[in-house]
């Protein structure tokens, strides 16, 4: 297993590198510049921003620098945040979205298979429509209907909790509930429909034969097979909610990393825009390792030698 | 995830961020994007600035320039020296003197190209800067000299009136020498920073916005009320609102056009209107056939329902408007010419626009089809729409072609291949002449309209070396008047500051440079 982890995160990198590449690439043949925000700038001016962040060297030599910055942990200035640096805006924006996305991931890795279990368990109960409209509610209405109308009416009408903000543990709880609410609804439906699956299988079948209490069969031999098809979502999953959300982000007004992916392309940041993609990809290539490595552990049949 | 991890990460994130009681809160309608004067560019940015910093001169309550480092300062006959006298008792967050040296140095460091300053071209009329900044003459070379500790010169190109205007821009303030040259780009840190104004930074946090502390070596102290201020930024301003509406937040600008009714209904005097210097308008391109002739220009001007626009499509955030020197500026007291037809009823102007059209042989049975390249923003779809809606009777058909913010303005500067384009423009000064250098025929990039006049420019550049105010005037009326004939674009309406302003604040005084210093505010109980 060992042996095949290194082989995983070598082979990670060219992955990354292409990633790194295109968004390089596809960044700069987007109209317009970091310096092209409306108030024109005088060319004088201009030749000096141009040469200060290299944008009067061709092209190609200003990927290979970048390329070659990046590979000693540099990811160069901001053009937009002059007096920071990519490595520091997302070093204070980072822990805030992981902070975000570990909690909502945490609630809907509990909610959602606890929910989709019950259902399952008691097919076509009332139980079961009542978990599979919830989830049907938590799919279709997307983020940015349901945190405003959160924020409207637990912050600003009843005014249990903060509005919005930063800074205080009671602006977490609207933001993680926005934010888990559909991957607890996807969960649960996930669950469900395995779980209903797994029960009628064989070797759930042999082990209720053997007579063992109900309770076994369903969390020690129904679930853990049930957990299959969740466990292959949660590796996505888990890299997009840690990486930062822009919709929660903005309507809760949270210091994340999320809005400078968007924010950054707005405003053709171009270092910003690389910075949030590398750190994106690298997410998403650990969480689909650890997702593989889980599979291993889950399923008695994968193994890696 | 194990919770040791997010405990980690709990304290780490949460270990800032204090709020007082008597704190102010401010919402600002952008990111707080950079803090050194020299670097930073949004309002946002100078709003905080304004707080941190005190200039040579300063903007009061309503916007009035006053004495701010310096205390009184004399103009040469001729316009063009200006020698300031600075206060004894100024002195930075740390304790230093503020000297004359110190304004030089950071007036250098504003035009030494290796700053790569964002607007030092604002302050081209020092003499000798423009060629410093493109790095043909040293930064000793610039015209502002200290003769002694209390005593600054400032030579200028030509006579400048709007020059002490200039001066209260946040590229004029004075930084700290030695801070900046240990610290380097991070002297901004709140552990670095080294301020001399009324509030000394404690936090700044990209996304999320600063927090200032009162300075106890400002030398007006005593009159500061506020100790504490939070600028928190907002994106979004439906959020803003909604923090406001909880309690969370005090102020709130840019509220959304189409909530503004509610929130006026709602909130009654908290909401502010206040006509602001950002105009907007629809560049004729003269390069495009059909646009050559001036009275199609003209007749598509009359067209234009400016006030359907401002009250309907923006909800009263903004005023119709039909000149090009926005209402407000100083040194204009001859004001703009009269538009003949902005008295006339709109249909006696649709009739006149219809047959203006027609005798050149455009009519809805022979239409033209011209492009309009707009940007992305909240209304500016259902903006356009209606313009090309006006339009339509007069045998214009409208392409819309619609681009980022970004992509827009870098294609107005590099294409020509447009018909009509959308553009705002926001004054860096209150001169008419912030208003009107852009259609000079030697302004390539941003002059969209390819507009070419030489009795213009020669009015202008006239204007530019008269220091008499009132004969300077009458140069520039002349000079927009040629505009408003020639209308390389169609004036179409001026933003409105809109404001959600707490009643516990007290002044607060509406400007229309939207000018609100926080050592002027006091919080009450209200």
């Amino acid at each position: 297993m060992l042996v095949y982890t290194i082989r995983r995160v070598v082979g990670a990198i060219p992955t990354i590198l292409i990633v790194v590449t295109l968004a390089f690439f596809m960044m700069r043949i987007a109209p317009g510049g970091p310096f092209d925000r409306g108030r024109p700038m005088d060319p004088t001016v201009l030749a000096n921003l141009d040469a200060t962040f290299g944008f009067d060297e061709p092209l190609w030599r200003q990927y290979l620098i970048y390329l070659v910055n990046l590979a000693q942990g540099d990811m160069g200035p901001s053009f937009i945040y002059r007096d920071q640096r990519v490595a520091e805006i997302i070093g204070s924006g980072l822990p805030v979205s992981m902070l975000l996305g570990g909690l909502a991931l945490t609630l809907a890795v509990l909610l959602g298979p606890t929910l989709g279990s019950l259902a399952a368990l008691r097919q076509n109960s009332i139980s079961d429509y009542a978990v599979s409209s919830v989830a049907t509610f938590g799919i279709t209405i997307p983020n940015f209907v349901a945190a405003p109308i959160l924020s409207l009416v637990f912050g600003v009408m009843l005014g249990w909790l903060p509005a919005q903000g930063w800074g205080d543990w009671r602006q977490l709880i609207l933001p993680i509930v926005a934010l888990s609410l559909p991957f607890v609804a996807i969960i649960a439906r996930l669950t469900r429909g395995a779980m209903i699956e797994a029960l009628r299988s064989d070797h759930v079948r042999t082990a209720r034969a053997y007579g063992l209490p109900a309770h076994t069969v369903v969390l020690k031999h129904a679930l853990r097979a049930a957990f299959l098809p969740v466990a292959g979502y949660l590796g996505p999953a888990a890299a997009s909610l840690l990486t930062g959300s822009i919709v929660i982000e903005q309507v809760f007004n949270l210091p994340g990393i999320g809005r400078h992916f968007v924010q950054g392309a707005i405003n053709r940041d171009y270092t910003l825009v690389m910075g949030t993609v590398v750190v994106i990809a690298v997410f998403v290539v650990l969480f689909n390792l650890m997702v593989d490595l889980l599979y291993s552990v889950l399923d008695p049949r994968v193994r890696y030698d | 995830m194990r919770p040791s991890f997010l405990t980690v990460f709990a304290v780490l994130t949460f270990c800032c961020g204090t709020a007082f009681a008597e704190t102010l809160s401010r919402g600002l309608p952008n990111n707080v994007e950079a803090l050194d004067p020299h670097r930073a560019q949004l309002s946002s940015d100078a709003d905080v600035l304004r707080d941190l910093f005190e200039g040579l001169v300063v903007h009061d309550a309503q916007a009035n320039v006053i004495p701010g480092v310096a205390t009184e300062w004399v103009v040469s006959e001729d316009g063009t020296l200006y020698t300031f006298t600075l206060r004894e008792d100024s002195r930075w967050s740390n304790g230093d003197p503020i000297t004359s040296e110190d304004f030089v140095y950071s007036f250098r460091r504003l035009m030494d190209p290796a700053t790569a300053a964002t607007v030092p071209d604002l302050f081209f009329p020092i003499l000798n800067s423009e060629a410093v900044n493109g790095g043909e003459l040293p930064v000793e070379e610039l015209g502002v000299r200290a003769p002694d500790a209390t005593t600054l010169e400032i030579e200028l190109q030509a006579p400048t009136p709007y020059f002490l205007d200039l001066l209260t821009f946040m590229a004029a303030l004075p930084v700290h020498r030695p801070s900046v040259e240990e610290f380097g780009n991070a002297f901004v840190r709140p552990e670095n920073m080294v301020t001399n104004g009324a509030y000394t930074l404690v936090e700044n946090v990209v996304n999320q916005g600063v927090v200032l502390e009162k300075s106890e070596t400002f030398h007006a102290a005593d009159s500061v009320d506020v100790e504490t201020v939070e600028y928190i930024s907002f994106e979004d301003a439906a959020t803003c609102v909604r923090g406001f509406e909880a309690g969370e937040v005090m102020t709130c600008a840019d509220l959304p056009p189409e909530d503004t009714k509610r929130l006026q209904a709602e909130y009654g005097d908290a909401v502010r209107i206040t006509p602001s210097m950002r105009a907007h308008s629809i560049v004729f391109n003269l390069d495009s056939e059909t646009l050559q002739d001036s009275e199609v220009r003209r007749a598509l001007s009359m067209a234009i329902d400016r006030e359907f626009l401002a009250e309907e499509i923006f909800a009263g955030t903004m005023v119709p408007n039909y000149k090009l020197v926005v209402p407000g500026v100083n040194n204009y007291p001859t004001g703009s010419p009269d538009v003949d037809y902005e008295s006339m009823s709109l249909l006696d102007r649709e009739d006149l626009a219809m047959e203006i059209m027609a005798d050149r042989g455009f009519s809805t049975d022979t239409p033209v089809t011209l492009q309009l390249a707009y940007y992305e923003r909240d209304n500016e779809r259902s903006f356009v729409t209606a313009i090309a809606d006006m339009w339509a009777p007069l045998g214009v058909e409208l392409e819309l072609i619609v681009r980022d913010l970004s992509a827009h303005y870098s294609h107005l500067a590099e294409t020509s291949d447009y018909d009509f384009a959308r553009v705002s423009w926001i004054a860096d000064y209150p001169d008419p002449q912030n208003f009107l250098y852009q259609h000079l025929s030697s302004t390539i990039a941003w002059n969209y309209a390819n507009y070419r006049n030489a009795e213009f420019d020669a009015l202008m550049d006239q204007a530019a070396r008269t220091s008499d105010l009132s004969k300077r005037s009458q140069l520039l009326q002349d000079a927009e008047g040629l505009l408003l004939r020639d209308l390389p674009f169609a004036p179409v309406m001026i933003s409105a500051q809109t404001e959600l302003v707490s009643p516990r604040i007290e002044g607060w005084e509406d400007n229309s440079l939207s000018v609100n210093p926080s050592r002027f505010i006091r919080l009450t109980d209200g």
